[in-house]
């Protein structure tokens, strides 16, 4: 099998682009060199890993990265970036590099820091949590971020903390002299009863290629609430892995909103476990897709302990020779009574040559619970169009009308006003809104 | 205003219509009746541009254009409307915010200013009290969950809210308890002048106690094989059809 052995080069060569890579902090050298053992037994995942039967990544990176460089020097970030006008905490990130010019952080009352500064200054609560919770053995980028990465966000709320400046976290890379490879990590920890709004944007210059490997462990405490945003709306020289390994508690509250608007690949991994009662989650994702944009979202929702509600509402519109790819998982385990989980995925496909796999996969260990799933997957409604034709409006605007109603019900899941109207304005000219 | 001559189409390979003829003035009422199959829907599809139905001959004119020539928004620009048998729900989109966009991408096309918000609203309270529609239903998304009654009334409000020269009422009976029929007819009746006119598509004779017709055609097999005056459509009430039926196969 030639594919094979070409993956087994492309993986040897990705190790020793970690093993480059594999930065030195002496808290964490064991847990790195752990993590590069596994993902060289891992290896990259190839045409048979189930997990990415649909998403050919490793095939591009192979046809667009070359692992024997290392990251050209960054000249300048984009113009306009920032969402503007909301009063948050800023912080900046140039090929995964820390950018302390372009960060602002104005709430006094939480820690929030890099994560190699919260190393230096706070190594116990930072190596008590890190690595703990997203497992380098359950997929090969989650090991070869855990080996090298480079920074990332560390956010410490203190209990009874309600953060009304959002945190955000601008990744951008400078891909204006070659390509770049970015790995960070971010460690949010969440303390009893507090809550915080944080967002991740992803942005980018140049015109070569850059791959952004980002994990997320977030830990929420007892009655806290975790509200994690993420705009996904680089150019199509953007490739990105994003696992989110969300930690949750008793009578705690996770809203996590992907809003997938262009790149050329991105997978993103949610994982929320339930470990405790009386817990709400809701998983919101949104993906715009077209050109040849390949956007995958793998989630998983485990419910570990009885009472405890979870539901995930992702929706896509696929136009050119774009590719959808949902996977959700619901585990309920065996004590995990009374839980009510509900998923949909809802995908409207505009061309002939835009595709999307969509696959409901739940696991039910206990009796007495509720769960459902459904997806759905078509062209727009016909007759919907007929009607609103024959009211006078033109075919174009009656599709539009129709496009933006479809998304419009993830847009009115979005709580904080200003990150609703962004994306508003985004979607609305995307979907061509002129009425 | 409406004149059809010999109107043949199908779909698929199915021919439907079988060389229609008929010419509806300004101020009328016509009744189109006949049996289930006999195409009366297909008739009222084929008037509004729906595209499954392929026209494969004759003529339609309404004053002065060739509506067969024209996409189905421009026909409802020029002033056709077609009531529908099954209103469609679109979750998401406001029957306001629909009504909208419709009745100012209408003004554009004639030339006429849109109506701003306030206007816009002036207008349709008048429009609502006039149809007997719950305004708050109005707000809702289009249709969805919207009882039978509730659906053909907000056929009829937006037929209000447009003001078409020809409408075309597609069953709009089906399914209607008799105090949702009076006040859908009543609505009808109210919209009535003398220079604009109605074509009622229905299978049975009962609306037409409310709807009084000028004319009464029967369609059966792609055909109008009797037209008449109102008095036809009690005849037919009290023999049945499968007295047009008789009557044809011996003829």
């Amino acid at each position: 099998m030639s594919l094979t052995t070409v993956d087994k080069t492309k993986s040897e060569e990705v190790a020793l682009w970690i093993d480059r890579h594999l930065s030195s902090s002496p808290a964490l050298n064991d847990i790195r060199k752990n993590a590069l053992t596994e993902f060289k037994k891992l290896g990259l995942p190839n045409s048979k890993s189930e997990e990415y039967k649909h998403t050919p990544i490793t095939r591009a990176l192979e046809k667009n990265f070359d692992f024997s460089l290392s990251n050209a020097s960054s000249k300048g970030i984009p113009q306009a970036y920032k969402i503007e006008g909301i009063d948050a905490n800023v912080l900046v990130f140039i090929n995964g590099i820390f950018s302390k010019e372009n960060s602002s952080i104005a709430s006094s009352e939480i820690t929030v820091s890099t994560l190699a500064d919260a190393i230096v200054k706070n190594e116990s609560i930072v190596t008590n949590h890190i690595t703990k919770y997203a497992d380098i053995k359950a997929d090969p980028f989650t090991a070869w971020n855990t080996a090298s990465w480079t920074n990332g966000v560390f956010i410490n709320i203190p209990d009874k903390t309600i953060l009304e400046k959002p945190i955000l976290i601008y990744h951008i890379n400078d891909a204006t002299a070659g390509q770049v490879i970015a790995v960070s990590r971010n460690l949010f920890i969440v303390g009893k009863s507090s809550e915080v709004t944080v967002l991740e944007k992803f942005d980018s210059v140049g015109s070569e290629n850059h791959f952004t490997n980002i994990v997320t462990e977030a830990v929420v405490n007892e009655n806290a609430g975790l509200n994690f945003y993420s705009i996904q709306n680089d150019n199509s020289k953007h490739f990105q892995y994003n696992l989110k390994q969300v930690q949750q508690t008793n009578s705690s509250r996770v809203n996590t909103y992907t809003f997938t608007l262009d790149g050329k690949l991105i997978r993103n991994n949610i994982q929320l476990v339930l470990d405790g009662e009386n817990i709400e989650s809701h998983m919101y994702g949104l993906y715009l897709l077209t050109g040849e944009t390949l956007a995958d979202n793998h989630t998983v929702v485990d419910h570990k302990k009885p009472n405890s509600f979870s539901n995930e509402l992702y929706k896509g519109i696929m136009d050119g020779n774009s590719k959808g790819v949902f996977n959700g998982k619901i585990f309920v385990r065996p004590q995990a009574q009374k839980t009510n989980a509900f998923q949909a995925n809802r995908n409207v496909l505009l061309t002939n040559t835009a595709t999307v796999n969509t696959k409901p996969q739940l696991e039910i260990w206990a009796d007495d619970v509720k769960c459902s799933h459904g997806c759905t997957s078509g062209q727009l409604d016909e007759e919907a169009l007929f009607y609103l034709q024959s009211r006078g409006i033109k075919k174009e605007t009656a599709r539009a009308m129709m496009l933006y109603a479809f998304a419009g019900e993830l847009l009115e899941s979005v709580k904080h006003p200003v990150i609703k109207d962004y994306l508003n304005n985004i979607i609305s000219e995307r979907l061509h809104k002129n009425f | 205003m409406l004149s059809i001559k010999n109107l043949h189409a199908k779909i698929g390979d199915k021919e439907i219509l079988k060389g229609i003829n008929l010419t509806v003035k300004a101020g009328e009422v016509h009744a189109i009746m006949g049996p289930n199959g006999s195409g009366k829907s297909t008739l009222a599809s084929v008037l509004a541009g729906r595209e499954e139905y392929e026209v494969t001959g004759g003529e339609v004119d309404f004053d002065g254009k060739n509506l067969l020539e024209l996409d189905p928004e421009n026909r409802a620009r020029e002033g056709v409307f077609l009531a529908f048998q099954y209103p469609v729900e679109i979750p998401g989109v406001s029957t306001i915010n629909f009504m909208k966009t419709a009745v100012n991408q209408i003004r554009e096309y004639r030339g006429q200013q849109p109506l701003d918000a306030v206007s816009f609203l002036s207008v349709m309270k008048e429009k609502v009290k006039l149809v007997e529609i719950d305004q708050s239903l109005l707000n809702r998304s289009l249709n969805e969950g919207f009882s039978g009654g509730e659906k053909k009334r907000n056929e009829i409000f937006q037929m209000a809210m447009l003001e078409p020269k020809l409408a075309i009422l597609d069953e709009t009976d089906s399914g209607l308890d008799i105090d949702a029929l009076r006040i859908v007819a009543n609505g009808v009746n109210k919209l009535r002048t003398k220079n604009n006119a109605t074509i009622v598509v229905t299978h049975y004779q009962r609306l037409l106690d409310y709807i009084v017709p000028d004319f009464v055609h029967v369609l059966y097999k792609g055909k109008i094989v009797k037209s008449g005056g109102k008095e036809l459509a009690l005849e037919l009430e009290a023999k049945g059809y499968d007295w047009i039926k008789d009557e044809m196969e011996v003829a």
